[in-house]
């Protein structure tokens, strides 16, 4: 029953003509013939860190079936939605502008006050803002790339048949139910120099003679942060192309076989263009989450050591917990706010999504 | 040809199939480990990779003495309120943006649509002031609230698409019948949405159990710490017992797998059914 409704959900055309004219105002993309159609199946969106999943998936689309008309009934139906989406969500977003252009200081309150565009014109000389930066685009890059290739493996992988699929399937995505704080204490234990399990193997098979501060080291930092939440985020990209791959037809493979093809020509050709939207559209939703999570990294090495592992979303958690610099926050969350809308737009456009070949 | 189609069979699907499993299933391996062993054990080198003699001592006390008890209410208090909240609101949202034609409805379904590009960062601040004047901080009701908002457009667009699937004719059958909208909506639409409603409130609680930044940010007072603040705050003490960390995270995770082990099933075999289907 419910894999049947979870099946039909929202066409991709209603998320095409909705994000995307909201990018760049094209309206190309209303007209598309693309005969693939996607369904969101799932999105947790816990945007601020945790659970953004977006899982596209082919399907049939659902007829609009458009009810009866009554006129208060449909607000008084909305009234929580709209009174709590109003008063937390957009309210609070206007006031980050605001405050961006205030000295604001919890509890320094004789130096808060409007202070124009004070903060941006620090912010332009913040050496730990660009390194923030480039940690950050190291950070997404190759979180993304990596989960995205080693979760496509996975999907086709679990998309073959063998005994105990469904238990195996189940198992590999079960790091995907956990939360960035749990994963990041699991993998600090294992990380840890003095009774981490990673040393003891490492230096079992010979790779390594003294004990590695793995967290600690300038070298090793960053990469075991990276490792760390590969193992949180491959899940994501395996469910999201299993589910995708499930959908290709087999006579397509069958027919490609008839005309000599091998495996890589079946790859080439039918696989990865039968999984680009979603290889494009999953990858974007991944950068967007990447580009603010913090938890893994927060609470894993906090931004050390000397901030090579701070992400902008992570110094912006700093600023906004540990020195409580709420006018300098606001700022750069204002900043990071329009780099990532600036990089879904270019983003969309060069992947030329939604068009026909 | 047989047994090299074994070989190749092996190499190809089995050998990968084993490295992905120990690698996602080790760290689980190793923190149970850890969880029941004896303090003076986890530290020994050569370390022991299963722990012998056994204890549950880490277990107890890091419920009773270390107060996860109470964490755990916490956690619990606030992920239950929290689904509660957001099955009943993305319901109702979700009805109306289906069954009824109003002024504003394209704009609402937008507004929704937007909502998903609000990084949760950025509300980190903002929404810290607004507890603040509202008296909310070091308060479970501030996560209740911010947990709601944050959660509820998405699952408001999911019941639509939902509620979408259901023929109208049921419906406006019930209300002949002489059930009024309230009636139609309990008797009729719940009970064929029920699955897809228990599926949205398994990912829902899954996500108000983890989240993190917002409890670290508005809750200030140890004991109303939810879990992943409270091992948080474990991993920062100056003595860290290593022992508690791993069975604080064993009790952590239980929640959480209940929900995926219930919801895995729609997420993997539904999709397959589907695309027979489609």
């Amino acid at each position: 029953m419910c894999h049947v409704i979870l099946n039909q959900i929202e066409p991709r055309n209603e998320l095409g003509s909705f994000f995307l004219p909201l990018l760049w105002g094209g309206s190309h993309l209303t007209n598309q013939t693309n005969p693939i159609r996607f369904f969101i199946l799932t999105c947790f969106t816990f945007n601020n860190n945790d659970y953004i999943g977006f899982l596209f998936i082919p399907g049939q689309v659902a007829e609009l079936t458009e009810g009866y008309k009554k006129r208060g009934l449909p607000y008084l139906f909305l009234l929580p939605a709209i009174v709590l989406i109003a008063g937390f969500m957009i309210y609070p977003v206007g006031t980050v502008f605001y405050y961006s252009l205030h000295n604001f200081f919890l509890n320094r309150a004789w130096a808060n006050g409007f202070i124009g565009l004070g903060n941006f014109r620090q912010i332009l000389h913040d050496p730990l803002f660009y390194s923030s930066l480039a940690v950050t685009a190291k950070w997404v890059f190759w979180e993304v790339s990596l989960q995205l290739m080693i979760g496509l493996a996975i999907a086709l992988l679990l998309n073959r048949s063998f005994k105990g699929r469904g238990l195996v399937r189940a198992l590999v995505f079960s790091p995907w139910a956990i939360s960035g704080v749990l994963t990041a204490l699991m993998w600090s234990m294992m990380y840890n120099q003095h009774m981490g399990v990673i040393n003891d193997l490492l230096t079992k098979l010979g790779w390594i003679k003294t004990n590695v501060a793995w967290l600690g080291g300038v070298h090793t930092a960053f990469w075991a942060v990276v490792v760390a939440e590969l193992w949180r985020g491959i899940p994501f990209f395996a469910i999201t192309l299993l589910a995708a791959l499930q959908t290709i037809p087999g006579e397509l493979y069958e027919s490609c076989a008839v005309d000599g093809g091998g495996k890589w020509v079946a790859f080439l050709k039918i696989t990865l263009p039968y999984l680009k939207e979603t290889i494009i559209l999953s990858s974007l939703l991944r950068v967007v989450w990447e580009f603010n999570n913090v938890n893994t990294i927060y609470a894993m090495t906090g931004g050390g050591p000397a901030n090579l592992t701070t992400t902008l979303s992570m110094y912006i958690a700093n600023e906004a917990i540990r020195t409580n610099n709420f006018g300098y926050g606001s700022a750069l969350m204002v900043v990071g706010f329009f780099i990532l809308l600036i990089f879904a737009a270019v983003y969309l456009k060069a992947s030329r999504f939604g068009k026909e070949d | 040809m047989n047994i090299g189609h074994r070989f190749y069979r092996c190499l190809s699907l089995h050998l990968p199939l084993t490295a992905i499993l120990t690698f996602v299933l080790f760290p689980f391996y190793w923190t149970l480990n850890t969880s029941l062993k004896y303090e003076r054990d986890i530290m020994k080198v050569p370390l022991k990779y299963l722990p012998d003699p056994v204890t549950f001592q880490n277990f107890t006390e890091t419920w009773n003495t270390v107060g996860f008890g109470r964490y755990f209410r916490n956690s619990l208090i606030v992920a239950t309120v929290t689904v509660a909240f957001i099955v009943t609101f993305s319901l109702l949202a979700g009805y109306a943006l289906t069954r009824f034609r109003f002024r504003g409805k394209q704009l609402m379904i937008f507004l929704l649509l937007c909502t998903q590009f609000i990084p949760g960062v950025m509300l980190l601040i903002p929404l810290f002031i607004i507890f603040k004047k509202l008296g909310l901080i070091s308060n479970l009701a501030s996560l209740v609230i911010a947990y709601t908002t944050f959660q509820l457009p998405f699952n408001a667009i999911l019941m639509r698409g939902f509620i979408k699937n259901i023929p109208n004719d049921i419906e406006e059958a019930a209300l002949i019948d002489g059930c009024n909208r309230i009636q139609a909506i309990l008797y009729v639409v719940l009970p064929i949405l029920l699955p897809g409603i228990v599926a949205t409130a398994a990912f829902a609680f899954i996500g108000c159990w983890n989240e993190f930044i917002f409890a670290l940010m508005f809750i200030s007072r140890s004991d109303l710490f939810t879990i992943p603040v409270a091992l948080h705050s474990m991993q920062g003490e100056y003595d860290v017992n290593y022992g508690y960390l791993a069975a604080g995270s064993i009790i952590a995770m239980i929640p959480p797998f209940l929900m995926f082990a219930y919801v895995q099933k729609y997420l993997v075999q539904g999709l397959s059914a589907g695309s027979v289907k489609g």
